[in-house]
């Protein structure tokens, strides 16, 4: 038997000998875990390219139809899974089309990698062929980027981009690596990031923040939570649902939180901002104290901040200090993982019914329920609603599917109405709000979670915008169930051209190509929707298919989303009409 | 709130891309520098950005909070003009003719405070060192002479208090390993 050293030597030796740039990449990526990327090949980062192809038994790629294809997938990768998502191009056009998904990952805190291809470093600066800055353009869309030049470089720094990528709050990294970078030589030794001096990813939490907290929380007569992604990304769904169940505090979401806490809890009182419930929006003027967990309070959450909940104190559980008191001024800012604050603050916290105070979500549920639910799920109109397909969706998932859904009405109506019992189940673009995200976001999501359904909701602009993915999809035979909400609009645009400029629709209204074929062409079986007594029978056939399915549902064209808090207004005086 | 005069003091590890990331932080926000510079620190590689702007309060903490939260730096600080020393360099060059031609404007050299750097037939080169106020004193009693060329330095200052620099680097350097 081999002595502990021995076996320590003996890897040691293993791992120092002389590769090239390009296998040392590949070597990185092994070793950080990854066995999942997304890419597309070019001239500038051939070299790697190669090195996938002897790899290809470790390192599966997948070739996306776009680079911005791959972006997405990167992240919806991430997303289901928890991991760092890995994306691939070549420089020049290549690195120009990843821009939208890495500024997306930056403003949902996405974990991801981006490796691009460069220049020779002897031509940098010298407007070669297919030569662009990237650095300079992807600067203020990422959380870190770093170029390489020297192939001995590449472990240290491709290290330090997943530790990036990883922790604390979590984003974008893109590593730009010359091409006579690739192809030098180097010893090999990888050893993982553990820390960077000049960064700390999780602030300290300080005690007294918390005793703060308690003494507010303790003596508040209305409280409400509002939680967004850093419960997920924090992984603190168990100790969220813990103390909302301990205190009997009722718990809002933002679009990114959504899927932390089950959607059927009896204290999930519904989604907060723009195309929010109508409950939490209203209430949030009328709480005592707003526990805002693990979010941003962004704009479309927050409304016209001169009036936003300024009746009430603030706690805010926050990762990034950069984040507390940048749009609302919090009372006591606590700092840290959520998972660990909460779990802190969990044992002194009372316990609570606040019959009277849950009874006002449920009176504002029921006038929400009358004015715009009860039409939106089961429409008395001829048209289809986008609602009545979500609903259909709710039947036949149960409420396990991850819902991936693109940009407009369509992802108002599935994040409203999306039923989800598990964490990290809605994959959406919320910060950037990215159409032609869903398609490759879906490819990844179902990578992702194999195990899990997968359903794309999209309007019939935004999976225009990335169509191509199709392509990728027939190549992986990947089987994600694709629904295309087709109002020949771009309703979201149309709904406010309705209701602000007078219903002047300037190029919203789209001529559109017949999906169903579009989609036979690569091969993906597909069905078109447009009655209702069809519709069940359809989804109820797409959620069976084991093999990736298309169905487009022709929805009523000119249906509106509400409630809805106009921009600038404030969040009690949100419209149900 | 009232916008004030701020030096923000930024200290970073040495990297070639950090001066684009923190001057997209006030390009985004619509937001004037006064000045940046950049220098060697107390610290072996460590980098110390000096920023001026004049901003109200809270908009320089949030800045302050946005440059910090970039990865390769270590701290950064805002100073209010009391909290620091600073000083600002001009270089002023002036015909050598207005010497002879202009006798006041000896006068006007030797009450500045100013150090004569060069001299040749055609010109001299005045520095002058200061706050902004002198420095623009003189720039406004030699200009109506006729300045051939004129720069001004950005400002550079230290605080009264101390940084405590060195401490947060071995404390990261203790925490990380
Ligand atoms: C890349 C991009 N371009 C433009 C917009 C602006 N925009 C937001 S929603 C929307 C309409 C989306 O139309 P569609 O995909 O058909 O969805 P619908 O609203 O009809 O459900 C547009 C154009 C955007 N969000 N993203
Ligand atoms: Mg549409």
């Amino acid at each position: 038997m081999e002595t502990q050293t021995q076996t320590e030597k003996k890897e040691t030796k293993a791992v120092m000998t002389k590769i090239t740039g390009a296998e040392a990449v590949i070597r990185c990526l092994l070793a950080e875990g990854v066995d999942l990327v997304y890419g597309y090949p070019g001239g500038a980062i051939m070299p790697v390219y190669d090195e996938l192809y002897k790899f290809r038994d470790q390192l599966h790629h997948v070739l996306t139809r776009h680079e911005q294809g791959a972006t997405h997938a990167a992240q919806g990768y991430a997303r289901t899974s928890g991991k760092v998502g890995v994306a691939i191009a070549t420089s020049g056009p290549g690195a120009t089309n990843f821009v939208t998904g890495i500024a997306d990952a930056q403003i949902d805190s996405t974990p991801m990698v981006c490796i691009t291809g460069q220049v020779g470093s002897h031509l940098l600066g010298s407007d070669a062929f297919q030569e662009t800055d990237i650095i300079g353009i992807s600067t203020p869309i990422t959380k870190w980027n770093h170029q390489v030049t020297k192939a001995e470089d590449i472990p240290t720094i491709l290290a330090k981009a997943f530790y990036i990528a990883r922790s604390g709050r979590p984003g974008p990294v893109l590593i730009d690596i010359t091409k006579d970078a690739q192809f030098g030589e180097l010893d090999f030794k990888y050893s993982k990031c553990k820390g960077i001096r000049s960064y700390v990813p999780v602030p300290e939490t300080d005690p007294k923040s918390l005793e703060e907290a308690v003494v507010l929380i303790n003596k508040a007569k209305k409280p409400m939570i509002v939680f967004g992604q850093g419960v997920i990304l924090g992984e603190a769904e168990e100790e969220l649902k813990r103390f909302v169940e301990k205190s009997g505090i009722p718990a809002a979401w933002t679009i990114l939180g959504l899927s932390a806490l089950p959607t059927s809890h009896p204290l999930n009182v519904g989604m907060v901002g723009m195309h929010g419930n109508y409950g939490p929006n209203k209430l949030t003027n009328e709480c005592d104290l707003l526990l805002a967990v693990g979010m941003r309070f962004d704009d479309r959450v927050t409304g016209n901040l001169q009036t936003y909940a300024k009746q009430a104190k603030i706690i805010h559980f926050e990762i990034d200090p950069a984040e507390v008191n940048k749009n609302v001024k919090a009372d006591v800012a606590v700092m840290g993982n959520v998972k660990n604050t909460l779990n802190q603050i969990l044992p002194l916290v009372k316990s609570d019914a606040y019959e009277a105070w849950v009874q006002e979500f449920k009176d504002h549920d029921a006038i929400e329920f009358d004015k715009v639910i009860k039409e939106e799920l089961h429409p008395i109109k001829e048209g289809l609603s986008m609602g009545e397909v979500l609903r259909g969706i709710n039947e036949e998932t149960k409420g396990d599917a991850v819902i991936v859904s693109d940009v407009g009405q369509h992802q108002m109506i599935a994040c409203r109405y999306a039923e989800f019992n598990k964490s990290k189940s809605n994959v959406t673009s919320g910060g950037l709000g990215t159409m032609g995200f869903a398609l490759p976001a879906a490819i990844g999501a179902k990578m992702g979670a194999p195990e899990r359904e997968v359903v794309a909701i999209i309007g019939d602009g935004g999976y225009q915008m990335t169509i191509q993915e199709l392509g990728t999809i027939f190549q992986t035979r990947v089987p994600v169930k694709i629904v295309v909400l087709n109002n020949d609009f771009l309703g979201m645009v149309r709904q406010w051209q309705q209701l602000f400029f007078d219903k002047r629709y300037a190029s919203t209204e789209m001529v559109n190509p017949d999906f169903v074929t579009i989609a036979k062409g690569y091969h993906i079986q597909a069905k078109r929707v447009a009655k209702r007594e069809d519709l069940q029978e359809a989804i109820a056939e797409m959620i069976a298919s084991k093999e990736p399915y298309f169905l487009e549902v022709c929805v009523e064209k000119e249906n509106n989303v509400f409630p809805m808090i106009p921009t600038g207004a404030s969040v009690s005086d949100i419209r149900l009409e | 709130m009232e916008k004030e005069n701020f030096t923000i003091s930024v200290y970073t590890e040495n990297n070639i891309g950090l001066l684009n990331r923190i001057s997209a932080i006030f390009l985004k926000r619509h937001i004037n520098l006064d000045s940046m510079t950049a220098s060697q620190s107390e610290i072996k590689d460590v980098f110390r950005f000096t920023i001026a702007v004049k901003v109200t309060e809270e908009q320089v903490k949030k800045i302050v909070g946005q440059i910090e939260k970039q990865i390769e730096v270590i701290r950064a600080f805002y100073h209010k003009e009391e909290d620091i020393i600073y000083q600002e360099t001009a270089l002023f060059k002036v015909a050598s003719k207005l010497l002879f031609e202009e006798r006041q404007i000896q006068n006007v050299i030797k009450n500045s405070n100013a150090n004569i750097v060069t001299v040749t037939p055609e010109f001299f080169v005045l520095e002058k060192t200061g706050r902004r106020r002198e420095v623009d004193a003189l720039y406004h009693k030699l200009e109506p002479y006729g300045l051939m060329q004129f720069t001004r330095s950005g400002r550079i200052a230290v605080t009264k208090d101390k940084m405590h620099i060195s401490t947060i680097l071995e404390k990261f350097a203790t925490e990380t390993v």
